[in-house]
């Protein structure tokens, strides 16, 4: 029986969900590329960095990486005492790893931001938050992108 | 210039309110190669801030990760009546500003 184009693409759809999911699921969380690592530390410098606190909202399957919608939240009172001073976003394999910095401050009311970004590959983005008492706090997200952005050919 | 500003127009003082802001840019993240193998150059926007009656109140450094067309939200609290003040600066001395006023009871 000669192979419809209905089974065929189900068939390549297939291998390439089975392709995918590994990639995510087996990536070590610490393994981070040592452009993502320098370009932390040249905001954070030497201090640590604790997760929790920050939460970052992107969609874990992206089909276009041109327009990623992406919003950062902290959970922080935004008091003249406490509040978040900076949030910071990074990505993991883009050309570059920075996204972008954000500053606020304590009459900001609530720390959240939200923007557009671009993602160049299947990837882990970044979120660290810089709070009032110079404490930074991050998270981590994955994300798997079809289509790239950034580098490519340009019509 | 081509910016879409959105601003509450009345807020209750001490009020948390929401500021939205898209601006018409290419951003060309200048990694990008012309079919014939050219680099095309970057020109992005790199920074926007935003000020309310004056002072700061929220400041971003984008990179060329942000998509073309930036859009930015971002809060505050309102405090009193007055204006908000909005300025994207960017490549090849790209300088962009806009404005927004609130009515604070």
């Amino acid at each position: 029986m000669p192979t419809t184009r209905r089974q065929f693409l189900s068939l390549a759809g297939g291998v390439t969900a089975a392709g995918t999911i590994p990639i995510v699921t087996l990536r070590p969380l610490q393994a981070t590329p040592a452009m993502l690592t320098t370009a932390i530390r040249n905001v954070v410098g030497e201090a640590p960095i604790r997760t929790g606190k920050v939460k970052l909202d992107i969609p874990p399957l992206v089909e276009n990486g041109n327009t990623v919608p992406l919003t950062v939240t902290v959970a922080s009172p935004m008091t003249a005492d406490d509040h978040v001073k900076s949030i910071h976003v990074f990505n993991e394999k883009n050309p570059q790893p920075n996204i972008a910095n954000f500053h606020l401050n304590s009459a900001s009311g609530r720390a959240q931001v939200a923007t557009r970004i671009r993602l160049a590959d299947t990837q882990k983005v970044v979120a660290i938050a810089r709070l009032s008492d110079d404490t930074f706090w991050q998270v981590a997200v994955d994300v798997v992108v079809t289509l790239a952005a950034c580098t490519e050919e340009m019509n | 210039m081509a910016a879409l500003i959105n601003v509450p127009a009345k807020a209750r003082r001490g009020d948390v309110i929401e500021i939205r802001t898209l601006t018409s840019h290419i951003m060309e993240t200048g990694f990008r190669h012309t079919a014939d193998g050219k680099l095309v150059p970057r020109d992005i926007i790199t920074s926007f801030t935003c000020r309310y009656n004056g002072t700061e109140i929220f400041r971003a450094d984008l990179f060329p990760a942000i998509a073309a067309n930036p859009y930015l939200s971002f809060f505050t609290v309102a405090k009193d009546s007055g204006t908000f003040e909005f300025e994207w600066i960017g490549d090849n001395g790209y300088s962009s500003t806009g404005s927004a006023s609130i009515t604070v009871e």
